[in-house]
């Protein structure tokens, strides 16, 4: 089957610094693709290279089988919603939006009603006479997303769209976003450095780390089953166990994680538990509170479901977790 | 949008001839455009503006003969060593001195201006010294020369205002001092400084105003914060962060005055500036090799502000 | 001044403010004097107070042709110099902004160069270099010189507004499908737009008021500010240059005052963008 998006070993070098380093990553036509990391871990890098921005150093990249290399950008149907929306300030919001087709010399009429449904789509219709300095950030996020999509292309890539806006708008884009991309069945590829964004809307996501893939699965498996302490760590922020400490637990030696919501903290003295420590840190999440355990040295976190009858700092406490809630790791990075 | 059912391939079409082909060829290059968007800027500025400038400091190394008044095309240093002579060093001196006033009175001036501007005025204040500091910075150089003029003619309103407020013998005395003083106040060093310091110091306003608006308010609060006075806020935060500006601002003052040959040829008493040296040599006198060497003076000297500044970072600052 | 100021919205301190209006004074006060004595009736003196007021030098100056010849010269090669510099000028920043080349430094260098050294010196050195190469001095010569320094203001308007232009706003462009040419026409062209013609006003004024390199460049053309030489040196008409002074602070006044509000605009508009 044709990918979507195909890079095969791409490279990019700036001067010595390796932004990328040997990616191999497939996206498949249709699919909704995050890529998370770190700044700096590579990932706006890629997305970069597949719009056109960037060549690569070496590699090969290809977009619904076609090769892309030394293609420039306004040849590859291949739209992108900038992190600052990268909005023309000359111009209203409908001639943005139609900016495109006006390019490709589409009459006024019909570029102008192109536009008005790429406004609906994104529910900002009646928008299309204002300026983008009149419109707030949430708005302009849209208008910035309506001209992407406006004459179909055949991969959108996403640079961070969420990033400047606050929390609960943050999740109700989440949503549209997912809904527009089924409607549309254009294949989606957005970057973010937001773990729950990345978890919470793609189909599958690669995680990125000093220009290299750590892991590439669906959110679940990225979540319940860490190939690297480094995906364990960002995605989640797992406890990362060592070997040693694993070994005198279930007699393996290998790196492990656990999931902080996965440990049950119970009383000291309960004859099943599994561990035995001491509370160092408590804070309030809301629905949760976030325990830090000291076991000999060992830090260790939970998150256990707030209730009035919490172990207070210094407490001791007992923990229990179902065996396969700890999870082995295959690579030692 | 079924108009662009066609748009389906993952490349498009070069829909656009000629035109989309080098497009592509320049973007595939993009060193070439940049060398192209250059190139007329480079056959301008580099070969007609720095040709001549070549070709003028090479005649600086020829000289005149003193019987013939031709000029001998061999290479010597003989017309760099008249610049030594004591009445061209005079020259030198008296203008460079003379910038270096205009400069530092400019300054002292242009700063409560600038610093008005740039913190306290708001909105049609704002506008209003905006509009106060450009109008005199972009009148006419000849004009604004002529204004004082009129100012400093003897039948003027300066020896008028002198005469009502009974202050005559104030300004005679200060014409009797040697040197700033004079016959009158339009044939005395004093006039020539007051049209210099007037024509040239608005070019000073807006680079150390720039520089003042740049300096973060909450770098301010966090000042006062820590316990300094305004004072002390003042000469250790803001002063030290708005001198590259004020450095900026004398780039232009000192050029200008160093270079300006028509002020001092208006007000002031006979004794020459550099400029009018250099006009003097290359017109009646036909002596373009002084002339060229007389150039080289405010180059060298321009150079090595020029140098100084940058390390001193004024170049951010305009 | 010893008492405690600060430093909020509370107002400038007394002496910040007699400085800055003692100095604005300085400043305007010369200029305020031309008007007046646009309308004295003296007419061999430049005393003060005049001894009346009249209208009559207006219809005078109205009448002079020499003073028309110079003005129609000053215009003319100040629009042609200007068109030079805006080309020049405007390609000139854009290859500076668009990319980190080496030379860029010398390149901005060189640009400044015309204004950074004195008038006098860009003046004598095209001047000897006509003489070398035998070019006879004409309408041409002076268009040489003033494009030489007006390109400077161009250039650094252009560069001002390309810093601020986000580098985001050409990728989007040619994201969406516009090649070089087009993000040119489409996006960079009209965001340059007010920068370009405050630049290019600039250099008119500039060019309109230049006197030192024209010296040097003209042969027996006389522009308005040669014009006005003459008169100070040889004031023998001192009614006539009275009211032409005047007139040429209001023809100056007028691009600044255009210039002040299209720059005002087109922050108003890039100030809207993301950042």
């Amino acid at each position: 089957m044709t990918q979507a998006v195909s890079l095969k070993q791409v490279s990019r070098h700036f001067g010595t610094v390796r932004a990328i380093d040997d990616v191999d990553l497939e996206v498949a036509p249709g699919e909704f693709f995050a890529m998370l990391g770190p700044s700096g871990s590579g990932k706006t890098t890629c997305l970069r290279l597949i719009a056109g921005f960037e060549q690569p150093s070496s590699g090969h990249i290809s977009i619904f089988g076609e090769a892309v290399e030394g293609v420039p950008p306004y040849r590859r149907n291949v739209n992108t919603v900038f992190q600052d929306y990268a909005l023309f300030p000359h111009m209203n919001v409908r001639d943005n939006v139609a900016f495109s087709l006006m390019l490709r010399k589409v009459e006024r009429a019909e570029r102008y009603r192109a536009a008005e449904a790429a406004l609906e789509m994104v529910r900002l219709s009646g928008y299309g006479d204002r300026r983008p300095g009149q419109l707030s950030g949430g708005q302009r996020q849209r208008v910035a997303l309506a001209r992407a999509i406006v004459n179909k292309p055949r991969v959108l890539l996403l640079d961070e769209p969420l990033g400047a806006l606050d929390l609960k708008l943050r999740e109700q884009m989440q949503e549209e976003l997912k809904a527009l991309q089924k409607q549309l069945g254009i294949t989606f590829i957005f970057v973010t450095h937001d773990q729950g964004e990345a978890l919470s809307m793609a189909d599958r996501v690669a995680v990125f780390n000093t220009g290299r893939i750590m892991q590439v699965g669906t959110p679940e498996d990225i979540y319940r089953r860490p190939k690297t302490r480094f995906v364990a760590d960002f995605v989640g922020s797992s406890n990362v166990l060592p070997p040693g400490f694993v070994e005198a637990l279930t007699g393996t030696r290998r790196w492990a994680s656990l999931r902080p919501e996965a440990v049950t903290v119970t009383r000291a003295a309960d004859a099943m538990a599994h561990l035995r420590g001491t509370i160092v840190a408590r804070s309030y999440m809301g629905s949760t509170t976030r325990l830090g355990i000291d076991l000999n040295g060992q830090r260790l976190t939970a998150v256990v479901a707030a209730s009035d009858e919490l172990p207070q700092e210094g407490d001791g406490v007992g923990l229990t977790f179902a065996s396969e809630a700890l999870h082995f790791m295959e690579s030692e990075a | 949008m079924t108009a662009l059912a066609d748009m389906s391939g993952a490349i498009m079409p070069n829909r656009r001839g000629w035109l989309g082909a080098l497009s592509d060829h320049f973007w595939r290059r993009p060193g070439l455009l940049i060398f192209l968007m250059l190139l007329p800027a480079i056959l301008w500025l580099g070969i007609v503006y720095l040709g001549s400038l070549l070709a003028l400091l090479i005649q600086s190394f020829f000289s005149i003969d003193e019987f013939s008044g031709l000029i001998n095309h061999e290479f010597t240093l003989k017309t760099y060593a008249e610049l030594l002579k004591p009445q061209n060093l005079d020259i030198i001196v008296r203008t460079v001195m003379m910038s270096a006033l205009v400069t530092i009175a400019s300054a002292i001036i242009a700063f409560p201006i600038a610093y008005m501007a740039a913190r306290y005025a708001r909105g049609k204040w704002k506008a209003l010294f905006y509009l106060s500091i450009m109008l005199p910075l972009w009148a006419s150089y000849l004009v604004k020369i002529y204004a004082w003029k009129l100012i400093l003619a003897k039948e003027g309103i300066l020896n008028w205002l002198f005469e009502q407020l009974h202050l005559t013998w104030l300004l005679e005395a200060w014409l009797a001092i040697p040197v700033i003083g004079g016959n009158s106040l339009s044939i005395s060093y004093t006039g020539t400084f007051l049209v210099f310091l007037y024509v040239w110091m608005p070019f000073m306003i807006l680079p150390i105003q720039a520089a003042i608006e740049r300096v973060p308010t909450n770098l301010l609060d966090a000042s006062a914060d820590l316990g300094a006075t305004p004072r002390q806020t003042f000469w250790k935060v803001i002063f030290p962060l708005t001198l590259p500006g004020v450095i900026a601002g004398s780039i232009f003052t000192f050029s200008l005055t160093l270079g300006d040959y028509i002020i001092p040829q208006i007000v002031g008493n006979s004794q020459f500036f550099i400029g009018q040296a250099v006009y003097s040599h290359q017109g009646t006198a036909g002596n373009i090799p002084l002339a060229a060497a007389f150039t080289v003076v405010p180059i060298v000297i321009m150079g090595i502000y020029l140098w100084l500044a940058k390390r001193a970072g004024a170049f951010n600052a305009l | 001044m010893r008492s405690r100021r600060d430093n909020g919205d509370k107002g400038a301190p007394l002496g910040l403010k007699v400085a800055a209006f003692a100095g604005l004074t300085f400043m305007l006060a010369p200029l305020a004097l031309i008007f007046l004595y646009a309308f004295s009736t003296e007419d061999r003196t430049y005393q003060w107070p005049p001894p009346g007021l009249t209208l009559e030098w207006f219809a005078v100056t109205w009448g002079r042709s020499d003073v028309w010849e110079a003005l129609t010269l000053s215009v003319q090669v100040a629009a042609i110099s200007t068109a030079i510099a805006l080309v020049l000028g405007t390609l000139c920043a854009a290859a500076v902004s668009g990319t980190k080349f080496f030379g860029r430094e010398t390149i901005s260098l060189v640009v400044i160069l015309p204004i950074a050294l004195p008038g006098i010196i860009t003046g004598i050195s095209l001047r000897s270099a006509f003489n070398l190469m035998d070019i006879p001095f004409s309408f041409w010569t002076i268009i040489l010189g003033h494009s030489t320094f007006c390109i400077v203001v161009v250039y650094n308007n252009a560069v001002a507004r390309f810093r601020r232009l986000h580098g985001s706003l050409i990728e989007a462009a040619m994201d969406l499908g516009a090649d070089k040419f087009q993000t040119f026409r489409h996006v960079i062209l009209p965001n340059l737009g007010t920068a370009l013609l405050a630049g290019g006003m600039l250099a008119f004024a500039l060019s309109f008021d230049e006197v030192i390199v024209t010296t040097f460049t003209a042969g027996q053309q006389q522009t308005l500010p040669i014009w006005m030489l003459e008169e100070l040196i040889r004031p023998r008409q001192r009614p006539v240059t009275n009211v032409v002074a005047m007139v040429v602070i209001i023809v100056t006044f007028l691009p600044i005052l255009a210039a002040f509000y299209l720059t005002r605009g087109g922050e108003q508009t890039t100030g809207g963008m993301g950042k």
